[in-house]
């Protein structure tokens, strides 16, 4: 009977998760278009919001791409970091050459992330555990070292892009109109990116990945070559994630060693932890709540010490309660509210954000 | 005699100063049920580690259907068509009992380089996955995640899976293991149907079940084996008797 198959079908789809989902990349899909009301409502500046929410698309786009084989193949790379490096690198360099078209310069950018994914991944996966994580790491930093050495290219200090990438004037590369389009750019790329990630690991391929996860021996049994597989994965998610490194390049305008730093590589991985290993979405809202929880931590810590400061004071009287500006200062210390809010995600929700929107079903 | 399936030649394995595999010499011929039995530590997990390819012998050659495959990495040998089960329950757990044979189905149809149709629609795969779940008996459980099952009814899964590659050989690791008497009547009922349908290597202590199922028995003590034959020559034969079977009362 048809009509029961329908309503068995719209039942599991129209979950928490889902409807959450729908909320969250409408929000995003349309920050430019409410984005002026916002700021006459006086909440935020727009050319302000925008920047930050372009900054949190583009490592939402890194962060799904470390997802894919940290999530779904449970390979922690701890230098996911370096493909944003090199995508950024390619776009800079370029422009400083003058090559400034984006057609040339994207998939360049991606390319050179595939190629030193392959490099990387044919010998990294070779080891299992600590030892990946400590190769990854390693060649990451070798790689970051290079971009110190690189005199010509600022090294150290870093390079500015003068102009961003052109694609044929179809995107606005200056003016007050810029912004939006970029921002609307960056959105497209990370939808582009979640549809992909999520065919591809519910694809023969992607079953063989998160298989070799769950167990890679077993896998072999069966008569897969695993390996492959997981370097197929692991140089699809550094072209991804050389993709947001090109992107990033162009919405900060500079490039420096900095962007491929390991902390950086750690922050890719905290978000994916804490948005949810293995979800689609996960990484966008582990981007989204680490993102912006470090812009405005600081902010909401100076104001909750302010009451409490003016509370104490209230109490045990001004003199003993000290002066407001010592108080004040405590949030110069928002990085260890910020490890206490990732240790009770981690805690208490095991699949991070995502699991915390109803038990994920499957895939 | 026939020209073997599977033949192995002078293997040696040694760990430090053990030797698990003292210059082994075994065949397999088509279609019969082989059966290797021996005390605990004889070897018997070591042997099948190195025919599937997870163990690198020291020396010798294993041939199979007259091409070497010592050197053969695990995936490329069941390719050839040897596949093995686990005496340590192996399935995905996090994954539905269907789609760890849909897996093994997946795997026998080739490489799995396919990017973007979902795979737990693809009735290519389902198809068949339910075919083998129905063959083991676990059809009513194809959503289950692996982990929830019974450890007889993994164990039933685990024998599926290695079935899904449609194997010209299996090497059947304890199937029975940690079984209780109700399942393992059932994974016997299931071996005896396969039995001229495949060709297998079965390791097992349940010694009733082994001398129910084979057509040849090998007795393997310290690595070596120290003799092949019949169920009623390996019954009469003194010296497994000795070595083995006077403490189980055959």
């Amino acid at each position: 009977m048809p009509a029961v198959t329908s309503l068995g079908l719209l039942r599991p789809i129209m979950t928490w998760r889902v409807a959450v989902a729908i909320v969250v990349l409408a929000l995003l899909g349309l920050l430019p278009w409410y984005a002026p009301w916002l700021e006459t409502a006086g909440i935020i500046n727009q050319r302000f919001a925008l920047t930050v929410m372009t900054r949190v698309l583009i490592l939402a786009i890194a962060a799904c791409s470390l997802n894919l084989i940290l999530g779904y193949g449970g390979m922690v790379s701890f230098g996911h970091a370096v493909y944003i490096g090199l995508g950024g690198y390619t776009v800079g360099i370029l422009a400083h050459h003058g090559l400034g078209s984006g057609f040339v310069q994207f998939p360049l950018a991606i390319l050179l992330s595939a190629l030193f994914a392959l490099a990387i991944g044919a010998l990294s996966l070779r080891t299992r555990g600590v030892y990946f994580i400590m190769i990854t790491l390693a060649f990451a930093q070798l790689l970051y070292f290079v971009g110190v050495g690189l005199e010509p290219y600022g090294a150290d200090d870093g390079l500015t892009i003068n102009r961003r990438s052109d694609f044929a004037g179809l995107i606005p590369d200056r003016g007050p109109d810029k912004f939006v389009a970029f921002y609307v750019l960056s959105f497209a790329v990370l939808v582009l990116v979640l549809g992909l990630v999520h065919r591809l690991v519910n694809s023969r391929f992607g079953m063989v990945l998160r298989g070799a996860r769950s167990n890679d021996l077993r896998m072999q049994a069966l008569g897969f070559p695993t390996f492959r597989y997981r370097l197929a994965a692991f140089v699809i998610a550094g072209a991804i994630c050389g993709l947001a490194g090109a992107l990033l390049a162009n919405h900060t305008e500079f490039i420096s060693p900095a962007m491929m730093h390991w902390t950086r590589s750690g922050d890719l991985i905290v978000m994916v932890v804490l948005g949810g290993m293995g979800s689609v979405l996960g990484p966008v809202y582990g981007a989204l709540a680490f993102l912006l929880l470090e812009e405005f931590l600081p902010g909401l810590l100076r104001l909750v010490l302010g009451w409490l400061h003016d509370g104490t004071a209230a109490v045990i009287g001004r003199g003993p309660a000290g002066a407001l500006d010592d108080w004040l200062r405590l949030a110069e210390y928002w990085q260890i509210a910020l490890g206490a809010i990732l240790i009770a995600v981690v805690l208490h929700a095991r699949g991070g954000i995502d699991s915390l929107l109803g038990r994920a079903g499957r895939g | 005699m026939a020209e073997a399936l599977l033949q192995i030649d002078s293997l040696v394995k040694r760990f430090g100063g053990l030797v698990a595999t003292d210059s082994l010499s075994l065949d397999v011929q088509p279609g019969e049920v082989h059966a290797l039995i021996g005390p605990n530590g004889a070897g018997k997990t070591t042997l099948i580690a190195q025919l599937s390819g997870f163990l690198k012998p020291d020396s010798g050659r294993v041939i199979f259907d007259r091409q070497d495959i010592t050197g053969l990495p695990a995936a490329a040998r069941v390719r050839l068509g040897l596949a093995r089960s686990f005496q340590i329950t192996s399935v995905l757990r996090d994954f539905s009992a269907l789609d760890n044979v849909a897996l093994a189905e997946q795997a026998r149809q080739g490489h799995s380089f396919r990017f973007w149709r979902p795979a737990r629609r693809d009735p290519a795969l389902r198809n068949p996955g339910m075919l083998a779940l129905e063959e083991v008996g676990l059809a009513d459980r194809a959503d289950t995640p692996a982990a929830s099952l019974s450890h007889g009814e993994q164990r039933q899964l685990e024998v599926a899976m290695a079935l899904g590659s449609d194997p010209r050989l299996l090497l059947l690791d304890e199937p029975m293991a940690g079984m209780g008497p109700e399942e393992s009547v059932s994974m016997v009922a299931l071996l005896r149907r396969l039995r001229g349908k495949r060709t297998m290597l079965l390791i097992e202590h349940d010694m009733d079940a082994v001398f129910a199922l084979a057509d040849r028995i090998t007795v393997l003590v310290y690595g070596r084996a120290i003799a092949t034959g019949t169920p009623a020559e390996i019954r009469a034969n003194r010296e497994v008797r000795t070595a083995y079977l006077g403490d189980t009362e055959v």
